[in-house]
């Protein structure tokens, strides 16, 4: 899917190996043989997380089985001063797994019990490698699930979505990982053990978890979790409408929310999706329509119909051209089946795709579709948006050929440009899938030089000799210095005020 | 903004560059109707509603974002005229409260149950540190995962770690419908069905639980929101399961606000030596037994949080700690008498809570990156 040309170059060879050895050497007490990697052909399946685009070989992997061994992975490491890169089923898409090459990965998904599961107290305490569905799956015979559902929910671990604070189609009413996670025990990276949050409503001092939720793995390493569990709706229903024009189903998505309904799911497809999906799922997509939105209601029957009818007014209200209301289960999944296999469509399509991941205010969702529009002249690539239109969490896929170098760079210039439109826009640059190695870059844009001075503040605090996953998410002040002026624009130097090299 | 609070802005700036100067910190506070709240301090004060005004309000966005001067009943009169409301239902304790004064405190009334707590909804905030930097964290849109959310670390942070200039929380719609039931219940009975029920897809948005502390029936009253329809059908069902009755609508508000508020009688009349204790607990905790309370205890949230009074000595506290952390809890000093002490410890610490130990030196290294000269070190929150 993506070029393989981005490999980064080892560095001294000769002190890799060595430093290697001593690692490899201090880590063998502490694991069995089978948990512990170094050898280039069991190291190669770990050189990225799911943004194959960037690539690096890590010194060893380990793969510990005990919360015991990840104390004393960590004691050993602090101890060498090497780097670790924690990493659960690597299904994040921003490189916040992307390995360090004189570090170590550290990999979780060994740590896969579900510890305890409390219908009572409705709560489910789980190791970090977890999957998320498969928290849902063993509490469903209890009425209840766990809320948050990013798209990878089959794969990825709850101790990725609490590093990502990852978030789903239903966030909008039941809120992101940060909203359902209770309580993180965790290991510093000194090797002591500690615990953010508390099973009671809130825990003395600051609150740390919430700093915590959303870290990208630089903070603390999550060796167990206590989430939330809700209650199963008995219902759910989907109404499809489709729009004839991409702003009148934007302004559908906010005339939703000002007439005070929070739908259990608010997304939305332009054309160019939905034909490249109606091809692949066959669920009956209006093909001439300029955007689709699917709007889900849940809760007790009576709640659903009372919902679905207040929705369906308002989108007829908003000038939609055809509504169709799934009448069962069946249809209900029938009509979600193309937004949720939107990006193996977009696979089909062309060689390569580069998803995107901004948030914006609901207002301004037709002005950015509108710009993107521009951006695919510009750059001479089609994009296909596909979003969480109810939260304003767009995820534009740039179609590009990643076997010709020029247009990946063309595709990487694209994405860029969007993701400097939503900041723009009173946005941010990423909704969900973390800013990693991916848009590191970018939050120089976002952030200014004290803001991101008080962020390094911050992992100091947690990770004082910074070794914990320390090349991602928070941009150096040199990094920003040579980004911007990469960057100039109109013969303004960004950033004036800094030092230059 | 307009200039005078640029203005205002700047002499914040000059306050906290001053005290760094003079090595003098400073107190920040609101209309100080929480002033009674958290560690007790003498010093100077940092006023912040010098700088009000709601900056942005769309209704379809729901987002509020506003100054932390503003007071809080302009941005609930602000949000009921578009029939939305803060979920959270921050108490005031006074007419001046301010909005920055809720956040700080960080304070949840009876919806936090079921919508979740204050620092949940909020989404960004623009700050000045102990440097007199003005920076912004977060922002304006339900999700955003760019850098670290320093702006969810400040509520409850009661001032120890910058000034807070504005904040953007979510907001939303006023809920359809609601009804309040109520009945007299055990304690152990209200308990077992609150959370049999929380676990059941039924719209239950409140609970209170006022009775003896040692056992015996106590009334129940419980409020349900959401859609009309879902509203409707829980009632006969719940309503038949504790033999309750129906409130009339002005009664239940007029209960919920007096809860919020603490005007109800379980929560007045603190004696000069008494101690009104706040116990956060794990969900599904049951009854526990306060042989030593003064007069009636109130349950909320489901039997979460619970108050109780009791006389203000040090023993007393560190008994009622210890019960909250032999739960999974633990117990605040929230209001005290006038007789008692005002110098003594409030919170439970770090310390004195399993796995947290290590904690503290995380805390405090984070304090001091945002505050490097400690102006804002006023040990309220420890």
């Amino acid at each position: 899917m993506i070029p393989m040309n981005m490999v980064t170059p080892p560095p001294e060879l000769a002190a890799i190996t060595a430093l290697q050895s001593k690692l490899v050497s201090a880590l063998r007490p502490i694991l069995p043989e089978h948990a512990l990697l170094w050898e280039p052909e069991d190291t190669i399946p770990y050189e990225c997380d799911g943004l194959a685009a960037y690539r690096r070989m890590p010194l060893a992997v380990a793969l510990p089985e005990t919360e015991e061994q990840v104390v004393q992975i960590l004691k050993t490491c602090f101890a060498m001063q090497v780097p670790i890169v924690p990493r659960g089923s690597g299904t994040g898409l921003s490189g916040g797994a992307m390995p360090i090459s004189q570090g170590l990965v550290l990999s979780l998904a060994k740590l896969k019990k579900i510890i305890n599961i409390d219908p009572f107290t409705r709560t489910a305490v789980v190791q970090p490698g977890v999957r998320n569905l498969a928290i849902s799956e063993a509490v469903a015979h209890l009425g209840l699930y766990y809320a948050p559902d990013p798209s990878s929910q089959i794969a990825c671990s709850i101790g990725g979505n609490v590093n990502e604070n990852s978030g789903g189609v239903h966030c909008l009413k039941y809120g992101l990982t940060l909203h359902n996670v209770l309580k993180v025990r965790g290991i510093l990276m000194s090797g002591e053990i500690v615990e953010f949050g508390s099973l009671a409503p809130d825990s003395p001092g600051l609150d740390l978890l919430a700093i915590v939720m959303g870290s990208e793995g630089m903070l603390a390493v999550v060796t167990e979790v206590t989430v939330k569990l809700v209650a199963k709706p008995k219902l759910a229903r989907v109404i499809m409408a489709s729009f004839d024009d991409i702003e009148k189903g934007a302004d559908a998505v906010a005339a939703i929310i000002a007439a005070g309904i929070i739908p259990a799911g608010l997304e939305m497809m332009d054309r160019a999706t939905t034909r490249a999906v109606e091809e692949f799922v066959h669920a009956g997509y209006d093909l001439e329509a300029e955007t689709i939105l699917l709007c889900e209601s849940d809760g007790t029957p009576e709640e659903v119909a009372e919902e679905i009818e207040r929705m369906t007014k308002v989108l007829e209200q908003a000038g939609a051209s055809g509504i169709q209301i799934s009448q069962n289960e069946a249809e209900r999944l029938k009509f979600w089946s193309g937004r949720k296999n939107a990006f193996p469509a977009a696979g089909r399509l062309a060689a390569d795709y580069y998803c995107m991941d901004g948030t914006i205010p609901r207002r301004n969702i037709g002005t950015l579709l509108r710009r993107i529009q521009g951006m695919e002249k510009k750059y001479g690539l089609a994009c296909l948006n596909v979003f969480h239109a109810g939260d304003g969490n767009m995820h534009p896929l740039i179609l590009f050929n990643g076997a010709d170098q020029e247009e990946w760079h063309r595709a990487e210039e694209f994405g860029t440009e969007i993701l400097e439109a939503c900041v723009e826009l009173d946005g941010t640059i990423t909704g969900e899938h973390g800013v990693g190695i991916e848009k590191i870059n970018s939050m120089c844009v976002q952030f200014g030089e004290g803001e991101r001075e008080s962020f390094w503040g911050v992992k100091s605090a947690f990770d004082p000799e910074r070794l914990l996953n320390p090349d991602k998410a928070i941009p150096t002040l040199n990094r920003c210095a040579e980004y911007g002026r990469m960057r100039i624009s109109g013969g303004n130097l960004p950033h004036p005020e800094l030092e230059r090299f | 903004m307009s200039a005078s609070s640029n203005t205002n802005i700047d002499l914040f700036q000059e306050q906290i560059l001053a005290a760094v100067k003079n090595k003098t910190p400073l107190s920040i506070q609101g209309g100080g109707t929480k002033s009674w709240y958290g560690n007790a301090n003498s010093y100077a004060k940092l006023d912040t509603r010098t700088y009000s005004g709601i900056l942005e309000y769309q209704p379809e966005e729901l987002v509020i974002t506003a100054c932390a001067g503003t007071p809080l009943k302009e941005i609930e009169a602000a949000l009921a005229d578009k029939n939305q409301v803060l979920a959270f239902e921050p108490p005031h304790f006074g007419d001046s409260a301010t909005f920055g004064g809720a956040i700080a405190a960080g304070l949840a009334g009876p919806g936090r149950i079921s919508a979740g707590n204050l620092r949940d909804f909020v989404l960004g905030a623009r700050i000045l540190d102990g440097k007199g930097q003005d920076l912004s964290f977060g922002g304006k849109v339900m999700k955003n995962v760019a850098g670290y959310d320093v702006s969810r670390l400040l509520p409850g942070s009661m001032g120890t770690l910058s000034l807070l200039l504005e904040a953007s929380v979510k907001v939303l719609p006023r809920p359809a419908a609601t009804a309040s039931l109520r009945c007299n219940i055990t304690q152990a009975r209200a308990l077992q069905l609150l959370n049999e029920w929380a676990g059941q897809p039924l719209p239950l948005s409140a609970s209170c639980w006022i009775g003896s502390s040692i056992g015996g029936d106590g009334e129940l009253t419980i409020r349900l929101a959401g859609a009309a329809a879902a509203v409707k059908a829980a009632i006969p069902i719940m309503g038949a399961a504790v033999n309750a009755s129906e409130l009339e609508p002005q009664l239940a508000s007029d209960f919920w606000a007096a809860l919020r508020e603490q005007q109800l009688a379980v929560f007045s009349n603190l004696n000069s030596d008494e101690t009104l204790y706040r116990l956060a607990l794990p969900a599904a905790c049951g009854t526990l037994a306060f042989e030593n309370a003064h007069g009636d205890i109130a349950l909320e949230w489901h039997g979460q949080q619970r108050w109780l009074k009791a006389l203000g000595d040090d023993a007393t506290f560190t008994s009622i700690k210890a019960l909250a952390s032999a739960h999974g809890g633990h117990a605040t000093r929230f209001k005290q008498g006038s007789n008692i002490d005002p110098g003594k410890q409030r919170f439970t610490l770090l310390s004195e809570q399993v796995h947290s130990t290590a904690l503290e030196a995380v805390q405090a290294r984070l304090r001091t990156a945002f505050d490097p000269a400690g102006i804002f070190a006023t040990s309220r929150l420890p």
